[in-house]
């Protein structure tokens, strides 16, 4: 049997870590169906048939996708799933809302948020906020599973041509509405793909003082990440968030900046491949993880951490 | 309105978790335990929706072993009005939560189900929009606002892009983010008070639900370990480590 992937779009674009997410499934099983849900998306269906790893896009085309409503889309999924052996999608806020009412109906025990396909019904996933890894065998028939994408690479976009059919909608959800979505527009790298990270804690003290983290940021073409701590503070948006309940970031180099490290941050920025860490208290946890620390005050080293990349011939982009 | 608010009882937030040597799991033995902590904002805002007149009834429900009860009690003291306590003991999965819980739905009828968006041991996020699932109820997961009108809710839900607002028909589910309030603490009094609450115990064998697990746990490890690294004296030094040794930048 084949696999289906469900895509997650805003009816233009492909999200890319719907791409990381073909990387996992075509590991489970190479004959990679992906469902499009959408209204008017034939440009993202074109492109998603582009992808080498998948051998057919499933299109359904219906108004009543034109925004992301769980419900609807379960009822899309089911109704095209029976002839699947696992349905996947991407351990994001998507995947996580929409999945489980997928499993639920098919009464399937899903598997959450994988890091590593070890056989197609064997999978390593991380529990207690990343302190343990468990490996999990799922003895449903079917199986529903969703993936942390930024443990798999993104698969190529070009040279591939699967076919395109359309398939039919399903009936509407009568007592969910959309209202509207507040996506604050960046030109910066997105924090979930970016190669460098950037993130402000607590010892930031203020939103006026994160100036100091976008200044560097701009200056490396990095994402802006932040603890919680700087979240609830209100120093900036909830969608910067890095940690257990917010994003997994695994970039090149993550630059932690006054945030002590507390278990929860640690979950989703310990699998980074350079850690700086820059914070006035020695002691702070975030040094477990690092690899350069730097114990000073954040107040006096960005400044000087600026003036020293200008000081650079090239920086990598 | 009723609210029916369900809550987990997991390992303390702060506790630094240890695997188990056999690899059967992570040690549970004298080990702080507490209510998963979205819970305890599901239960705060259920708490806030009755003090604003909006609501005449909390129940707090609990699906675990003896002492999950524990969490319950948690629950009453702080403002819920009764509790329950399905009783099981060993591993039981979301799913099979989630048929617990829809049983006692269909037993109390309550207008809204609140719960935390995700327990922080399974790390699963899945009971919410499963319970949603099989009662065919409308899902508002990962709510930072909830906006309680006459028959619907409207939510604010926290998404990778930012926040999006829906507004679902009641009755509903609703998942809750950390940022959603600020859970009160319990005061000796109302402590007090709350052991007077009371508590229905139910078996889960008794409510014909299968609790088998599906997913066999193989093995549970540690993640592997970083490796050491090393503190810098100053800027200079940690740019010139970056460009020339991890070559980062």
């Amino acid at each position: 049997m084949s696999v289906l992937l469900i895509a997650e779009h805003n009816n233009k674009d492909v999200k890319p870590f719907t791409l990381n997410a073909i990387t996992a499934a075509s590991q489970i099983d190479q004959d990679l169906h992906v469902m499009l849900i959408g209204s008017k998306a034939d440009d993202v269906a074109k492109s998603l048939s582009e992808v080498p790893l998948v051998k057919k896009v499933l299109h359904i085309d219906h108004e009543i996708y034109e925004n992301y409503i769980a419900e609807n889309y379960t009822a899309a999924i089911l109704k095209h799933a029976d002839k699947y052996s696992h349905i996947i999608c991407s351990a994001n806020t998507f995947g996580k809302n929409l999945m489980p009412r997928v499993a639920a109906l098919l009464d399937i025990s899903q598997v959450s948020d994988i890091i590593k396909v070890i056989s197609p019904d064997t999978f390593l996933r991380p529990i207690y906020a990343g302190n343990a890894f468990a490996t999990v065998k799922s003895n449903d028939e079917k199986k529903c599973i969703t993936i942390r994408p930024t443990s798999f690479e993104a698969a190529e976009t070009t040279g591939g041509s699967a076919d395109i059919e359309k398939i039919d909608a399903a009936d509407q959800s009568e007592n969910t509405k959309f209202i509207n979505r507040e996506e604050i527009k960046s030109d910066r790298p997105e924090l979930g793909t970016a190669r460098i990270v950037i993130s402000g804690g607590r010892g930031l003290q203020s939103g006026e003082n994160f100036k100091l983290i976008t200044d560097v940021a701009d200056k490396l073409n990095a994402a802006i990440g932040a603890s919680r701590a700087a979240v609830d503070a209100g120093y900036i948006t909830n969608e910067h968030q890095v940690g257990q309940t917010g994003k997994v970031v695994v970039p090149d180099l993550y630059i932690a900046v006054g945030i002590s490290g507390a278990i929860q941050h640690l979950a989703g920025m310990k699998e980074s491949k350079v850690i700086v860490a820059i914070n006035k208290d020695g002691e702070a946890p975030i040094f477990s993880v690092a690899d350069y620390g730097l114990e000073a005050d954040l107040f006096e080293a960005l400044p000087q951490f600026l003036e020293e990349l200008n000081k650079l011939n090239t920086i990598q982009k | 309105m009723k609210i029916l608010v369900a809550v987990k009882r997991v390992i303390d937030y702060n506790v630094q978790i240890r695997v188990k040597e056999d690899g059967s799991g992570v040690v549970t033995d004298n080990v702080k335990m507490s209510t998963n902590p979205p819970d305890d904002n599901a239960i705060e805002e259920a708490v806030k929706i009755k003090e604003s007149g909006k609501a005449t009834e909390i129940i707090a429900v609990t699906v675990g072993e003896e002492k999950a009860q524990e969490t319950v009690r948690k629950a009453l003291a702080v403002g819920a009005d009764r509790g329950i306590h399905i009783k099981v003991d060993g591993t039981i999965e979301p799913l099979a939560v989630s048929k617990i819980l829809k049983k006692i739905v269909e037993k109390e009828n309550p207008d809204l189900v609140f719960m935390g968006k995700q327990a922080i041991d399974d790390d699963c996020n899945q009971t919410g929009q499963m319970l949603a699932a099989h009662l065919n109820w409308p899902q508002a997961t990962f709510a930072s606002k909830i906006e309680v009108n006459d028959k619907s809710l409207q939510v604010t839900r926290e998404v990778d892009e930012g926040l999006e607002t829906i507004e679902v028909n009641t009755p509903a589910i609703v998942t809750c983010d950390l940022r959603l309030n600020e859970p009160r603490y319990a005061s000796l009094p109302n402590i007090m008070k709350a052991k007077k609450k009371p508590i229905e115990q139910i078996n889960a064998s008794d409510l014909g639900v299968d609790t088998n697990p599906r997913i066999e746990h193989i093995k549970i490890e540690e993640p592997p370990k970083r490796k050491a690294g090393i503190k810098v004296a100053s800027v200079e030094e940690l740019v010139q480590k970056l460009k020339n040794e991890a070559k980062v930048i």
